[in-house]
């Protein structure tokens, strides 16, 4: 872990030292099932899903465990049903989670923009497989990330959060609760089918160990107006649960601050633009990142997901031979951190964008640094986790060294 | 708790259309909850899209206008993580049986203690007049200029086979039994499923030579009858009112407390 620096990362304790005497508290576990951890850690109550490869085993293990504590667990008719379930449990209270892989987070498009037009707080794991269609149902692929994106109709903001070890996925997995508790939003965990199902030491944090972000209730006495939609001076919004004294509407039209459909082009204006501007401001706040031997690095790969594993692999071999290849990995896709990327890739030569998928990531990074004819696509889309020497090969052809 | 405190009356006029049948079931539905006495905080509404789903917005209740077909799903989540709300679901019938088709029958099927009200006017008024699976064949429609030529669904049928335990019917002429069914399916324990012949003049009547308001609700109080009727005997072919079925049978979230219980074993 020699050069790693670690962006804005949760507190927690990867690499899994003893805590204040006590054994830490490890696990040899799937990707999939540290995230139901990190999930149950930050405060889940209420999941709603249905089964598909390969985020199955996100359910399977809700199913006993939030029972056990005291919380809900439902397997509804479909994907569209499990979406909405969460939205209706999330206003009255709860934690809630859905999780899905392929054509089920297709069909949970609608009621994510349902989500972020109404401002409701909730996570919805995607546990990427090949696509489209039914695709690859068991194989590897990183072919959702502009879907997490632009998957709802209509402008919109979100936060996407991803993982590439089984650590990681649990310590995003909080992260996620934390920052849709925040900002009142859908967070989408974006993993994928290696990291989901992979098996590595994990070491749950000790109780406290992480800040956990609840949600902001208003401080409105019963009785007394309480405006459901009227923002804080620091883009916020305190609620009210569905039950308690406050009684207001909720609605997927553009709506006033009592939650009231309008047409006002003034409101309506000003509603989009708190939707957007409340997660788009907070870019710099919002990115996760781990950096390896940036500082000098003249050629630099970014990845992230299962892809970074394999990067960072040969970013350390190369570095090992002498090469100055620098190494970073994306844990925020959305918002798109730009500046960082920016700032991070100034003096590289080059940089090489290691993802499954057709340059997804690619395109935005190109987007994001001063020279974007110096970035290149190295990508693998024929189910298989692209490889060091995938990268490696790429690299060596762009240096003119062969391969 | 007079009756008007339970509209939120900053918010009228309402958008329905004059001679729209769904004020009337907005206010036997009020009338229902307010003799009823039932606690403010744990009412909730939660609607889908259409003219129907715009009751959500009148009703002073926690409320939840969601997305077209959608209502059942968002209700069973809400009512699921706070079992004690009592949770009213206004739907139209291209809401609850075309596009929320499968949340209908799956809600039946769960038996979730909620009140499901199905306004059937038997077209898309919202969008401008096209047919639902509640039109029927030889309707006119703008999406059936040279008449539909679907068979309906019988959201009666449709809910005591998908296993609703209270299943009932009535009309917007029939103030007071709507009033009087809607109690019963409050009270129930389980999904209750009531649906209720809505006129729509601007659209289905004037499209079908029905006339307006008026005629349109002649022909509910002439073309329906109580179950077990001298009426209905001596016309089988007439659409029958009243309660089809109520039952009791196992309430979703009373069950899954006992899951609860089982897993804490």
């Amino acid at each position: 872990m020699s050069g790693v620096v670690t962006g804005k990362s949760p507190a927690g304790n990867p690499d899994g030292a003893k805590r204040g005497g006590t054994a830490p508290d490890m696990h040899f576990v799937q990707g999939n099932e540290a995230c139901v951890r990190g999930a149950m850690y930050a405060g889940l109550n209420f999941f709603a899903g249905y089964p598909i490869t390969p985020s199955t085993e996100i359910a399977e293990h809700l199913s006993d465990i939030l029972p056990r504590n005291g919380g809900v667990f439902i397997q509804m008719e479909d994907e569209i049903a499990s979406m909405c379930a969460v939205c209706g449990a999330a206003l009255a209270g709860a934690k809630a989670m859905t999780a899905t892989s392929g054509p089920g987070f297709s069909l949970k498009q609608e009621a994510i923009g349902y989500a972020c037009m109404t401002e409701i707080p909730c996570v919805i794991v995607n546990v990427q497989r090949g696509g489209p269609s039914t695709g690859l149902p068991t194989k590897v692929a990183q072919g959702d990330v502009m879907q997490t994106r632009w998957g709802t109709h209509g402008d919109h903001s979100i936060v996407v959060l991803t993982a590439s070890s089984v650590q990681d996925i649990f310590e995003i997995t909080v992260e996620g609760f934390n920052i849709s508790e925040t900002y009142r939003t859908p967070v989408i965990l974006l993993f994928d089918e290696v990291v989901g199902h992979m098996r590595e030491k994990l070491v749950v944090p000790a109780p406290g160990e992480i800040t956990l972000v609840d949600r902001l209730y208003t401080e409105v006495k019963a009785g007394v107006n309480y405006h459901p939609y009227l923002t804080r001076e620091d883009g916020r919004l305190p609620v009210s649960d569905f039950g308690g004294v406050h009684r207001y509407n909720v609605t997927g039209l553009f709506h006033d601050i009592f939650g009231f459909p309008t047409e006002n082009a003034d409101q309506v204006n000003r509603l989009i633009y708190h939707l957007v501007d409340k997660i788009e401001n907070r870019a710099h706040l919002l990115a996760r990142w781990k950096e390896y031997h940036l500082d000098d690095a003249e050629h630099i790969i970014l990845s992230y997901g299962a892809s970074a594993r394999s990067a960072r692999h040969l970013a350390e071999t190369r570095r090992g031979k002498g090469d100055r290849i620098g190494f970073l990995e994306l844990q925020t896709l959305w918002p798109f951190p730009a500046a960082l990327i920016r700032e991070k890739t100034a003096h590289a030569k080059s940089v090489f964008v290691a993802e499954m998928n057709m340059g997804q990531i690619a395109a935005q990074v190109k987007q994001a640094v001063s020279k974007p004819d110096r970035v290149f696509l190295v990508n693998r889309m024929d189910g298989m986790l692209v490889t060091p020497s995938d990268i490696g090969a790429v690299m060596r052809t762009v240096e003119g060294r062969g391969f | 708790m007079a009756f008007r405190d339970y509209i939120r009356e900053r918010f009228f006029p309402h958008i329905w259309c004059p001679g729209c049948g769904h004020g009337i079931v907005l206010n036997a539905l009020l009338h229902t909850v307010e003799g009823l006495g039932l606690d403010r905080t744990s009412l909730c509404m939660v609607s889908g899209i259409g003219c129907s789903s715009r009751i959500a917005g009148y009703v002073d209740f926690h409320t939840m206008h969601t997305m077209h077909g959608r209502a059942l799903a968002c209700a069973t989540g809400l009512k699921l993580a706070r079992p004690s709300l009592n949770v009213f679901v206004p739907m139209g019938d291209g809401d609850a049986t075309a596009i929320g088709g499968n949340h209908f029958i799956h809600a039946c099927r769960r038996n979730i203690d909620l009140t499901a009200i199905v306004l059937n006017n038997r077209i898309y008024g919202m969008t401008g007049g096209q047919f639902s699976p509640l039109s029927g064949r030889d309707v006119l429609a703008t999406t059936a200029p040279y008449r539909s030529i679907d068979e309906p669904f019988d959201i009666v049928k449709l809910a005591l086979g998908a296993g609703a335990t209270f299943v009932a019917r009535t009309t917007a002429f029939h103030v007071r039994e709507i009033g009087n069914l809607l109690k019963k399916a409050v009270l129930h324990k389980g999904i209750s499923v009531l649906e209720v012949l809505v006129q729509c003049p601007t659209y289905f009547g004037r499209k079908n030579n029905q006339g307006g308001a008026v005629e349109m609700m002649e022909l509910y109080r002439d073309n329906t009858a109580p179950l077990g009727s001298k009426k209905l005997e001596d016309n089988p072919s007439l659409i029958p009112r009243g309660v089809f079925r109520e039952d009791t049978r196992p309430e979703y979230c009373e069950e899954y407390a006992k899951v609860v219980a089982r897993a804490k074993e």
